[in-house]
């Protein structure tokens, strides 16, 4: 009997599969499909305070083996989550976390403040990394200033765990992950979707509405995986590793190179099932290979 | 909704540039109404990596029909599937047409333009059992964009087609041909399916004539069952206008309720 479960120190987790935000709505979108409390967990989409509209469509376009999207996280605010949403994931029987979104500084704290008076969650994803909410894909976690300040105020008044979701589209993820550290950040989740665009070439223009948009899917994971390798070896935090895994070998590549948990995205569109397919290879894998317990492959990556 | 992992293709038909696979899906079939759609996985790699929706063109106990065009990487590979191979499918999803007992006894239109036009064999046998009468406008740019055409008249259901170069029925637009058939009679509801400029002009018969009006609306999707808010349309409810995702409470809108340009702020 493999033993799945991982311990992040603030968190413990059934398994390491994590169903990550805007890929996974609330969550209930799921529950026809399978059973959401066999998920490590699941991250539901992006809160900013208010109910914001998100922009206008085209809002996806497919690019090769990946997916451009500029959805721009529409979303019912705190007041309607806490009230329609969180009391039905409060009967499943998993970590439940919150994706926390803000225009400024104030807001993020303001997401965390509410929430906190709220039952049924077990930590904030703190989203400073969305390329397209911005003009020209600007978020905090392009800036480690910027990620010090959102982190270190958000920290001061959580009474959860904290994990801080980078942004790929910068020089050194490093400097940023580092910049997290320092402000407290219990962990981190890395990375968001690359900055993209496509264009149309009939009409001559860019498809999408908002003109940028987030490139994921398996078309990412060589360069997301590099992140990781290069944060895993440089933090002392937990760090969650995402983009484009649709198996338990993508899944396991994380794992390997030290992650302590991953976060499944868009498989989940093509298949709503993936994370209970990448749950039950992670099992066969540890059988075949002797590991009695999951945390056993974490960072066992041989130079 | 259920995910059919292997729904084989028990019967396949194509006309040129459109394909018609039948799908053995009993619990699908079991569960779909006309309007629904269902998500075809092309591949089990990574590229073309998302599903394509398609409206049920048609069901019975176990099987259900889909009805497409080739207009892209996606659904040329689907073109090249064979009798016996299995199709991924997630369905049925949406909402569909309301076509029930208040329409019995009455005329009820059925516009199609090109591939749009898949939809309405399963809402015309719907209709019908339903005791409405039922008319097919049926349009598109030449004869071979009408391949359905022989099934419809075969079906008893009365057509009327329309093409743009002539080749076959009115020439010109469907909306036209429909507009000057509505002086000899009103029907009690239209139901429209198509390009955006044929909808929109649907939209403007439906509205002068004050004809209650259904359209299904197409759009990219990321998963069709409402996870990724990818395909939104401007949609009055509840007094107020907002993006609403096509996969969830539609592809079936009234057309009181869309709004079908966006005005660029």
């Amino acid at each position: 009997m493999t033993d799945l479960t991982i311990d992040l120190g603030f968190i413990k987790l059934k398994n390491p599969v994590i169903a990550a935000s805007g890929t996974f709505g609330y969550g209930l979108e799921f529950a026809p499909f399978f059973d959401l409390s066999k998920l490590g967990g699941f991250v539901v989409k992006g809160l900013y305070f208010s109910p914001r509209p998100g922009n206008p469509p085209p809002r996806l376009v497919e690019a090769p083996s990946g997916l451009i999207n500029a959805i721009g996280l529409p979303g019912v605010g705190v007041r309607r989550f806490a009230e329609e949403i969180l009391p039905q994931l409060r009967k499943i029987k998993t970590s439940i976390i919150v994706n926390v979104c803000g225009e400024n500084d104030e807001e993020y704290a303001s997401v965390v403040e509410f929430l906190d008076k709220e039952e049924g969650i077990s930590a904030y994803e703190l989203n400073i990394s969305c390329p397209n909410v911005e003009k020209d894909g600007l978020c905090p976690a392009l800036d480690s200033e910027a990620t010090f300040s959102v982190v270190s105020l958000v920290k001061k008044i959580s009474s959860r765990p904290v994990i801080t979701k980078l942004s790929p589209n910068v020089t050194d993820i490093v400097e940023i992950a580092l910049s997290a550290q320092e402000a407290g950040t219990d962990a981190l989740s890395l990375v968001n979707t690359l900055l993209a665009i496509s264009v149309d070439v009939e009409e001559r223009k860019p498809v999408l509405g908002n003109i940028f948009g987030g490139l994921s899917g398996p078309a990412i994971k060589p360069i997301s995986l590099r992140m990781v390798y290069q944060v895993v070896r440089r933090v002392k935090i937990p760090v969650i590793g995402m983009g484009g895994i649709s198996s338990g070998r993508d899944a396991l590549e994380y794992l390997i190179t030290g992650a302590k948990a991953v976060e499944v995205g868009t498989a989940n569109f093509i298949d709503p099932e993936a994370s209970i397919k990448i749950i039950e290879e992670l099992k066969d894998y540890c059988e075949e290979n002797g590991f009695e317990r999951i945390e056993d492959v974490i960072g066992t990556i041989k130079r | 909704m259920t995910k059919d992992p292997q729904a084989r293709i028990i019967g396949k038909e194509s006309w040129k540039d459109y394909y018609l696979l039948s799908l053995e899906s009993p619990r699908i079939a079991s569960q779909a109404h006309p309007g629904q759609f269902v998500m075809v996985r092309i591949t089990s790699h990574s590229y073309p990596l998302l599903r394509r929706p398609f409206s049920i063109h048609f069901k019975d106990e176990r099987n259900i029909e889909i009805f497409f065009k080739i207009t892209g990487s996606g659904t040329g590979i689907l073109s090249q599937k064979k009798s016996g191979d299995t199709l991924d499918i997630l369905g049925p999803l949406g909402k569909g047409f309301h076509a029930g007992e208040t329409l019995r006894g009455k005329d009820v239109v059925a516009v199609g333009g090109g591939r749009g036009i898949a939809p309405f064999y399963f809402l015309a046998h719907e209709l019908r059992s339903h005791g409405a009468a039922v008319k097919i406008f049926y349009g598109g740019k030449s004869h071979e964009d009408l391949p359905l055409k022989a099934k419809f008249e075969e079906n008893g259901f009365e057509l009327f087609c329309s093409t743009d170069d002539g080749s076959l029925g009115f020439k010109g637009l469907i909306s036209d041909y429909l507009q000057t058939e509505l002086q000899t009679f009103t029907p009690a509801r239209i139901f429209a399916c198509g390009p955006e400029p044929m909808m929109e002009k649907i939209a403007e018969i439906s509205r002068s004539g004050d004809i209650p009006t259904e359209f299904s609306l197409e759009s990219f999707m990321g998963c069709g069952f409402g996870a990724c808010w990818g395909c939104v349309k401007r949609i009055r409810k509840n007094n107020d206008e907002g993006w609403v995702k096509i996969c969830e409470e539609g592809p079936v809108f009234s057309g009181k309720d869309i709004i079908w340009t966006e005005v660029e702020k």
